[in-house]
């Protein structure tokens, strides 16, 4: 070990890096998964052209499903990603999601569409929660994020007493039930998809565009240099995990919008892995540092199109988690083989 | 004290070489120890010491033409099983206990006791007693190694070797975290173990006790054996001579006028940490670089990130340009206008991952920001692409990541990064660690431009001849403490070593 080390001193180049590479390797990075969610499009539908005879999966109104369905994990996948990015993790998305999605549906009933603020800020609160005690008390995310979906996920049963509350009359409903047009009269994009595509938008703006996202990068690819370097390490993080509570709060009123009903207990259950799954499947490396939003909402894509399709092809839900845990693993596999070539040892 | 007739050296290395690409680090190295000797190896940082001690280690592979002989037969060392095969145990400054096993345990680790697959825990404590109550050690075979003072777990490293019935016995800078008693209590035990007939190898920096304990001493310079000295040749001021003597000072650039006399920028008043560092004054002029010099472990780094935030103080006070600021964060630091410049490359100065043009603008994003927060692009590349022309940056674009960039150019970049934040205080640390020749070179034309420009400087080296070579003052740090100062004509390589290892109160 020591003596790689002292090696690699050595055997550095010292001539000029060709350009070419540095670029190719950019654009893999860039493009990641893209080629594997179009091969699998085109497989599934292949599949239900030869097993029902038509191709089921490529109909706008399938597409629009897939969308409607990939949005709430996208909204959830955006967060994570800034999390996952300084190297930490988020585990209580789901629990926010199904607290936000009571608190917003109880607070429509009397308030109206104050539903929605209701939830952004339910998120908001849980996940400032999380980044206090991971920037200032200095706990491990795991273990602040594993408590805080335990607790969050009582306090959400707690709310209803733990019962489901409707609102048959919900006035936000429209952000699920209606659409935005693209092509007027013939491309429509349903609500939940446009509202996950513009916190995909605004969430490739702060990584890329904002000081704040240069220092997400930096801090997740080197802490200690990060500190050394002037950064406040702590507002990176405090500001990392408010945004995913917030975006898992906004989860919560896009879930509410859909089912005009939350339940403190079923809702959100596991929906931070599928999160993870996102932007892990999105190239983003699990160490930080590394990683793009376009990975984490190819990522997304590629989990809701598996599900649709192995729905359309008529496998057994069963037969759907194995596959959906054999893509994750291979996606990790697939993060280990990308970092190999990079200059990270 | 030689015996006559000479016995048959235990260990014999010869004609030991070992190049990494580009560096020699050592060339026709010969050592010979006896058994029942303390053979004591000295050296300046980066002598080839450890290098040595790697290939008999089993650590690096030598290249080919050496010859390394056990008891006359000559033997293969191509890992470090071998090494422990032939009876040789190595002792390093970081112990390699696993501090949540007990003592037997660790004695054990790897040949554990067993009976048909269940530890024999037992046996084991029985045999680990037997060699702690030979060794006196003052703690049971069953307490867990986490308790144990630093002293005592040395003493389980040697228990380890002397269970595994090794011959050769390397210690590696034994003394550096060890008080005076223990220190005390150390040498009677080697000198026990001398007794015995162990040979020991002894690599140390600090003159005193190689004249205490020694039998012989070899020194090495550059990578090659410049002598050995019997025990009634081992005088201090021959050792020194024999470490240094060399002159390179051609290769340095000092065309700044000498800083000594202007006002000045930095005033560092009984600074510490209550650990490593203790009441450190001294004071840094506009334009001088002031040189910061001392051996490995005196604390110099401790005291650098102290100045600048990055550990907590518990005394002292920090002046800059005659105004008493308060540096609680490496934040607060660069916005007084000081800046440090880690030796950790990769662990703690670059964003490897990073372009190069984000790892340069990375101090200054902040700044350079519109709207407060909205990253301006164009001045970023701006920055970038002038730093690499006059840095002299070899790279194709600033949208490489800095992670494929040689050491030298990777050196650049991180001091590029502290430039752009326009410093009146740069603390550099082993600014030339790592870098070729070439590099090096640009390297101290840099900073003799910045002194020039009326930066202050403090420049830590554990290179004497870059340090001779660019400073117009050099302050010397010994056990946490500065412990002289030598300016002008007064500076050279022995009078610093002299300060450094503590022989001589002034040079």
């Amino acid at each position: 070990m020591t003596e790689k080390g002292a090696l690699m001193a050595n055997t550095e180049p010292t001539g000029v890096v060709p350009l070419r590479r540095t670029r190719l390797k950019g654009w893999m990075r860039t493009v990641g998964m893209l080629p594997v969610l179009v091969i699998l499009c085109i497989l599934i539908q292949a599949g239900t052209l030869y097993f029902n005879g038509e191709g089921r999966f490529l109909s706008a109104q399938n597409l629009s499903i897939v969308l409607q369905q990939a949005a709430i994990n996208t909204v959830l996948g955006a967060g994570m990603t800034f999390v996952i990015l300084t190297g930490g993790i988020d585990l209580s998305v789901g629990s926010i999601l199904a607290a936000a999605a009571m608190t917003s549906v109880t607070a429509s009933l009397d308030y109206g569409s104050l539903g929605i603020p209701v939830a952004l800020l339910t998120g908001l609160l849980f996940g400032l929660l999380n980044g206090v005690l991971i920037a200032f008390v200095r706990l491990p995310p795991f273990i602040v994020t594993l408590g805080s979906m335990t607790a969050v996920r009582g306090i959400a049963r707690l709310w209803g007493n733990d019962t489901t509350v409707f609102n048959p009359e919900l006035p936000f409903a429209g952000i699920s039930s209606g659409s935005v047009p693209i092509v007027p009269g013939y491309v429509e994009l349903p609500g939940l998809a446009a509202i996950a595509l513009v916190v995909i938008g605004l969430s490739w703006f702060i990584l890329r565009r904002t000081v704040l996202g240069v220092r997400i990068y930096a801090v997740g690819g080197n802490p200690d240099a990060a500190r050394l370097s002037g950064i406040k390490v702590w507002v990176v993080l405090l500001f990392v995990y408010a945004a995913s509570g917030l975006l898992a709060g906004l989860g919560g009123a896009m879930s509410a919008a859909r089912l005009y009903a939350a339940n403190g207990l079923q809702l959100g259950q596991s929906y931070e892995l599928d999160a993870i799954a996102a932007v892990i499947l999105g190239g983003t490396s699990f160490v930080g540092g590394i990683g793009s939003i376009w990975g984490t909402l190819i990522g997304a894509l590629i989990i809701a199109v598996l599900s649709n399709g192995l729905i359309l092809l008529g496998v057994s839900d069963i037969w759907q988690l194995i596959v959906k845990g054999l893509v994750i693993i291979g996606a990790v596999a697939l993060d280990r083989y990308r970092l190999r070539g990079s200059a990270r040892t | 004290m030689s015996l006559l007739p000479e016995p048959r050296p235990i260990l014999e290395m010869r004609g030991i070489s070992k190049s990494f690409p580009g560096v020699k680090a050592l060339r026709h190295v010969d050592l010979s120890v006896y058994a029942g000797e303390v053979h004591a190896l000295m050296g300046e940082n980066g002598a080839g010491k450890s290098t040595l001690m790697k290939v008999l280690a089993g650590a690096f592979r030598a290249d080919p033409g050496g010859e390394i002989r056990i008891g006359g037969n000559p033997v293969r060392i191509d890992d470090p099983l071998a090494a422990k095969r032939h009876g040789i145990a190595i002792i390093y400054q970081e112990l390699a206990l696993a501090p949540n096993l007990t003592v037997a345990e660790n004695i054990y680790l790897g040949r554990e006791l067993s009976r048909s697959g269940v530890a024999d825990r037992r046996g084991m404590i029985d045999g680990a007693r037997s060699v702690l109550d030979r060794l006196g050690a003052p703690f049971a075979p069953d307490s867990l190694v986490a308790g144990l003072s630093i002293a005592e777990r040395q003493m389980v490293e040697i228990a380890r070797a002397l269970h595994a019935e090794s011959k050769i016995l390397v210690m590696d800078e034994p003394t550096t975290a060890l008080s005076s008693r223990e220190t005390d209590a150390l040498f009677a035990l080697i000198r026990r173990l001398r007794a015995d007939g162990l040979a020991i190898v002894y690599i140390s920096h600090r003159m005193a006790e190689v004249y205490e304990l020694a039998d012989r001493v070899s020194v090495l310079r550059d990578g090659g054996c410049v002598g050995s000295l019997t025990r009634d040749e081992i005088l201090p001021d021959v050792i020194v001579r024999m470490m240094v003597g060399r002159d390179l000072s051609s290769f340095y650039k000092k065309e700044h006028g000498s800083g000594v006399h202007n006002e000045p920028i930095l005033r560092v008043t009984g600074l510490g940490d209550g650990r490593r560092v203790q009441a450190c004054s001294f004071t840094l002029h506009a334009g001088e670089v002031l040189g910061l010099a001392g051996l490995v472990g005196a604390g110099r780094t401790e005291l650098a990130r102290l100045i600048y935030g990055a550990d907590v103080k518990s005394s002292g006070t920090i002046e800059l340009a005659g105004r008493t600021v308060r540096i609680a964060s490496p934040e607060q630091a660069i916005e007084a206008g000081l800046v440090y410049l880690t030796e950790d490359r990769k662990g703690l100065g670059l964003f490897l991952d990073m372009p190069v043009a984000a790892n340069i603008n990375l101090g200054v994003i902040g700044r350079d920001a519109r709207f407060g927060g909205l990253l301006d692009r164009a001045r970023g590349w701006q920055r970038a692409v002038e730093a690499i022309q006059t840095l002299g940056i070899r790279v194709a674009s600033p949208a490489v990541e800095v992670g494929s960039l040689s050491g030298g150019n990777q050196q650049k970049v991180m001091l590029s990064r502290l430039l752009e934040t326009r410093p009146k205080v740069l603390i550099l640390d082993e600014p030339t660690r790592g870098v070729d020749i070439g590099a090096k070179s640009e390297i101290y034309r840099i900073i003799d431009e910045l002194a020039k420009a009326g930066v202050g400087i403090l420049v830590i080296s554990s290179e004497l001849p870059e340090i001779v070579g660019i400073a117009d003052r050099v302050i010397v740090m010994r056990e946490g403490r500065l412990v002289g100062e030598v300016s002008g004509g007064a500076i050279t390589q022995e009078s610093v070593i002299a300060l450094a290892v503590g022989e001589g109160a002034r040079a």
